[in-house]
């Protein structure tokens, strides 16, 4: 661990422009996953500028039903608010399958989403890793890659993002809202982390000093029924080798929206958009499930460590639509 | 007799321990203690070149730099697992190759992150294949009875299969940690590490170190588990004595950390195996013929012998066993719980699952008809062998009497269900010399006094029972003293030894303690006694047995796999403490589980270092993989084989634990798995 100095801002401009200030700065909220890395050595940040304590932890609804989430909300009490559980209780349970109690307890909505992407050698300074240090290689190519991504990989990394939080609120078209030394932004959740390409060091599109200030969830559709399921090597904490938030609306045996994404499949949580399209006006029976799967993991590059994922995921959506389907005749 | 034995009776040190007052290694109090962290090898197979340690040494508040050419030389080199920072030679990829001593552990930390090395590099191999050209047979093959190949190319039924067990890591929960201090006035260390057996690291250390045994003392009151990865020391208690003879007077602090926990504190071998089964077609066996394979390392000598289970398991004509080794540029194996009976039981039990399928007999009776009179290996008479009542008390309580054996036919919504059995067993162990001393309180009050080790198993509370009975008072009227190598000498808490062999020792010498104070001693009678040898009889064969039951779910789409329900039923001999007596099962039941189910360690060959190197991606089983699970035994007593009738219970759990899983998963889908873990990409399909 690499000797870095420490600073707690005073509110949120503050923070920007302390972070804007020095080239290595970051952000420490929950520090789950940054106080991991920092005594791994997989970051050696000149400066930690401590946001945990500024006031960003509440929760509102406004009148149209849109939830407004601080970034300082911790994982346990948004999984556990009320106004969650009744419009959106598909992010409960997401984050419920994630990490363990006491991580929750810690977590904040922020870091979150700005954990970095996971890979045994991205956490081991002794293997190269284009992540950690741009050029060396990507040592999980020819590796251990039962984890990594079937989506949007590049020769440069193969890495996926491990939330559950963010996957349902790819789902759930939830936006953004940021805080930079030029002002204040908003963007979708889908677009905020990004495919490696050929700057994998490179999780999000957030520039130096842009602070996440909170989330912001629409509504749900009227009558829609949603689910979450995470596949996994044991039933709880653990990664997921492959989850799946699904929302859907049935009218009279035909799909009027669905909304789905994947986590464990690519650098970033992956909102499955072709297998929408299939299903969207279609007929909800299993051959148009089934077509919905075909149609998403058409795209899926698979290593010979990870083939596995593409029947895995096919068999999650299916299931998962079938019960969404179900639940609504 | 005050009958203390036999009732179940909460650990003595508890409240210590749930309220953190129980000292383990780390946290014994030390004046001005430094912290050492390790410089580890980044090459699985060379020599250190260069080892540029002047950044690490400009560092505020680093002490000391330990490297190959400039630590204490060691008096004895002749042990290659310890003898560390005697040479440029790196066997295995993270061994250690030097250490930095600093005011924090965080500066030390960082600071050997500065230390520069070179190496040269030789081609390095770290994959175990059953063909690999430089395997060797550990010993000449085991053969018994009649012709292996005449009986096999006879037999009505024949399995001919191959499996394989992945590398494990114990993983305790407690890290190993020690602290070391010299004393250079008296010339003496002092050394508190988390250990199985405090005089077992004296009895190995002290030469190495040039000292007498008594200018060694080894601490270890409480360990937080060892799964035999405590039972020996490990190069972290090596470097901790360096480091503190090369600072003398400071106490140098070492916790292994989690990553290093997965290279030189040891772990299981993986193993392969062939087996070949030949029977009749009612099922009786003609012939076992067991192939193993394990990895061994240039910097030690343990193997995973898997293929000594069937020697004694199944009455059979023909008997064949041979285990082979291959050396590999990897850290060296050691012992983790049942060691070898673990993956040699793993491969037997399914094997005779399939023999069981092929045959159209009921699994459960396949293990009832091919049940020895005697012990096939020698001949001998069996102290006990209650292996058919744990069958038959497994399968009623588990209501296994009505199954249909088809496979993949039963449903439960998305879920495939099935169940499974399998037998258990381990080899009674009896390890001689341990001592102890028995001192009258006064009052009717006793304090015992032995180096044993309580590994988290419950022998604090175990002992006190046997001393209370030995010596005819209540148990609230004995005190014990354990973990503690200025205690007099005793046996290392393995092999599922440690109750019996300390144990007899306090039944000997209380009787000692008697013939020489009588029955009202006075105030400070005090008797050293011990056990020189085994007591069990020429011609008798003692050993522990089980019978597991369980109950799976299997999703056809995701391959994953729950245990909704586990029995197992247990012959050990009379049972002292009740209470911890069915943690310690229910434990091995857990870690069976999680050998079938999760646990593999990934050595990269390219790199020959394990990646899945942390508790998030080398898994066990968390609570809620943990459904409906109980342990049970038999009424008995066995004292042919121990003065308190008892047996070893530590191990046996986790022996046929994974098999009965993998027969359940077939008999739920259809699908035999051969190979562990089994994990969801191993049951997807396309």
């Amino acid at each position: 661990m690499r000797p870095f100095d420490y600073e707690r801002a005073t509110d949120a401009a503050d923070a920007v422009a302390r972070a804007a200030s020095r080239p290595e700065a970051v952000f420490l909220a929950g520090g789950t996953n940054l106080v991991d890395h920092l005594k791994l050595g997989l970051v050696e940040p000149e400066l930690l500028v401590d946001i945990s304590h500024l006031p960003l932890a509440a929760i509102e609804q406004e009148p149209d039903g849109t939830l407004d989430i601080g970034a300082n909300v911790r994982n346990a009490d948004l999984a556990a608010h009320p106004a969650v559980r009744r419009s959106h209780p598909l992010l409960s349970r997401a984050l419920l399958s994630g990490a363990s109690g006491q991580l929750r307890n810690l977590a904040t909505t922020g870091g979150n989403l700005l954990q970095r992407t996971r890979c045994v050698y991205f956490q081991d300074v002794t293997t190269p890793c284009n992540k950690r240090s741009p050029g060396s290689g990507c040592s999980a190519l020819g590796g251990h890659t039962e984890q990594h991504a079937i989506f949007g990989a590049s020769q440069q990394c193969i890495a996926v993002h491990p939330s559950d939080m963010a996957v349902a609120l790819a789902a759930l078209d939830a936006q953004v809202s940021l805080l930079g030394p030029e002002g204040v932004t908003s963007m979708p959740v889908t677009e905020l982390h990004r495919l490696p390409g050929d700057s994998p060091e490179r999780d999000t599109v957030l520039d130096r000093g842009q602070l996440i200030t909170g989330v912001r969830i629409p509504p749900p559709p009227a009558g829609a029924r949603h689910t979450y399921r995470k596949v996994r090597e044991r039933s709880s904490f653990a990664f997921a080798l492959i989850s799946l938030a699904a929302e859907m609306v049935v009218e009279d045996g035909v799909i009027a929206s669905a909304r789905l994404a994947l986590g464990g499949v690519a650098h970033k949580p992956w909102r499955a958009r072709r297998a929408e399209e299939v299903l969207h006006g279609a007929p909800a029976i299993t051959e148009t499930f089934t077509a919905a799967a075909k149609a998403e993991l058409e795209q899926a590059r698979p290593l010979e460590g990870n083939a596995f994922k593409v029947p895995m995921a096919r068999a999650m959506i299916v299931a998962a639509l079938k019960e969404l389907a179900v639940e609504t005749t | 007799m005050t009958n203390a034995i036999g009732t179940s009776t909460a650990r003595v040190d508890g409240i210590a321990k749930v309220t953190g007052t129980a000292q383990y290694a780390y946290e014994h109090p030390f004046t001005d203690p430094v912290y050492l962290h390790p410089v580890q090898a980044t090459v699985a197979r060379g020599a250190v070149d260069t080892f540029r340690s002047d950044k690490a040494e400009s560092v505020d508040g680093v002490l000391a730099v330990l490297s190959p050419w400039n630590a204490p030389r060691l008096a004895d080199v002749s042990d290659p697992e310890l003898s560390l920072l005697q040479g440029p030679e790196v066997r295995f990829r993270g061994q250690i190759i030097g250490a930095v001593i600093a005011t924090t552990p965080e500066i030390a930390r960082h600071a050997q992150s500065l230390v520069e090395v070179e190496y040269t590099t030789d081609d390095h191999d770290t994959v175990l294949r059953a063909d690999h050209p430089d395997r060797y047979p550990e010993d000449d093959p085991q053969t018994i009875g009649d012709d292996v190949d005449e009986k096999l190319s006879s037999a009505q039924l024949v399995i001919d299969q191959r499996y394989s067990t992945p590398e494990e890591h114990n993983t305790p929960m407690e890290p190993h940690t020690a602290v070391a201090l010299w004393d250079p006035a008296e010339q003496h260390l002092t050394l508190t590490t988390a250990t199985q057996g405090p005089h077992s690291v004296v009895d190995t250390l002290a030469p190495l170190l040039g000292l007498e045994p008594q200018q060694l003392r080894v601490v270890s009151p409480h360990v937080g588990g060892g799964f035999g990865s405590k039972a020996a020391p490990h190069g972290h208690d090596l470097v901790a004595a360096l480091g503190a003879l090369a600072l003398p007077g400071r106490a140098v602090k070492y916790a292994v950390t989690r990553q290093q926990g997965f290279v030189f504190v040891g772990y299981r071998s993986p193993t392969r195996q062939h087996l070949r089964l030949g029977a009749r077609c009612d099922g009786t066996l003609t012939a076992i013929d067991h192939e193993s394979f394990s990895q061994v390392s240039p910097a030690g000598t343990f193997s995973e012998s898997a293929s000594s289970i069937s020697a004694s398991m199944y009455a059979a004509d023909a008997r064949r066993l041979v285990h082979h080794l291959v050396p590999l540029d990897v850290p060296p194996p050691h012992w983790m719980r049942a060691p070898g009976e673990a993956p040699g039981m793993f491969a037997l039990e399914v094997a005779m699952d399939e023999l069981a399928v092929a045959a159209g007999i009921d699994p459960v009776e396949l293990r009832i008809r091919n049940d020895p009179d005697r012990d096939p290996a020698t001949g001998n008479r069996w102290t006990s062998r209650r292996l058919v009542e744990c069958l038959h008390e497994g399968a009623r309580q588990f209501g296994w009497r009505d199954r249909d054996p088809h496979p993949g036919i039963r449903r439960d919504g998305e879920w495939l269900i099935g169940t499974g059995m399998a037998s258990a067993t381990y080899p009674h162990v009896m390890s001689p010399g341990t001592k102890v001393t028995i001192r009258h309180d006064g009052g009717g009050r006793y304090t015992v006094r032995t180096g044993a080790a309580d590994i988290g198993t419950g022998a604090w509370t175990t002992l006190t029972l046997i001393s209370a009975d030995a010596l005819r008072v209540s148990r609230e009227r004995v005190t014990m003293e354990i973990g503690d190598s200025s205690l007099p000498t005793a046996t290392v808490a393995g092999g599922s030894s440690g109750t019996t062999s300390w144990g007899s020792a306090i039944v000997a010498t209380a009787e000692a303690f008697r013939r020489q104070h009588g029955d009202d001693p006075e105030a400070g009678a005090q008797t050293t006694g011990g056990v020189s040898e085994d007591p069990l009889a020429e011609g008798y064969t003692a050993a522990s047995f089980g019978a597991h039951f369980v109950e799976v779910r299997v999703h056809p789409g995701t391959g994953e796999v729950r245990v909704p329900r586990m029995r197992g039923v247990f012959s050990i001999g009379r049972v002292i403490n009740p209470r911890t007596v069915r943690s310690q099962l229910l434990g091995g039941m857990v870690m069976g589980l999680s050998m079938a189910l999760h646990e593999k360690s990934v050595r990269d060959p390219r790199f020959g270092h394990v990646v899945t190197q942390d508790l998030a991606t080398y898994h066990v089983p968390v609570n809620a993989d943990i459904e409906d699970m109980d342990a049970s035994w038999l009424d008995e007593t066995d004292e042919l084989a121990t003065p308190m009738g008892s047996r070893g219970a530590g191990e046996i759990g986790i022996v046929g634990s994974a098999a009965a899983i993998a027969n359940a998963v077939y008999h739920a889908t259809g699908t035999r798995v051969r190979d562990l873990p089994i994990t969801p990409p191993a049951l997807v399909r396309d």
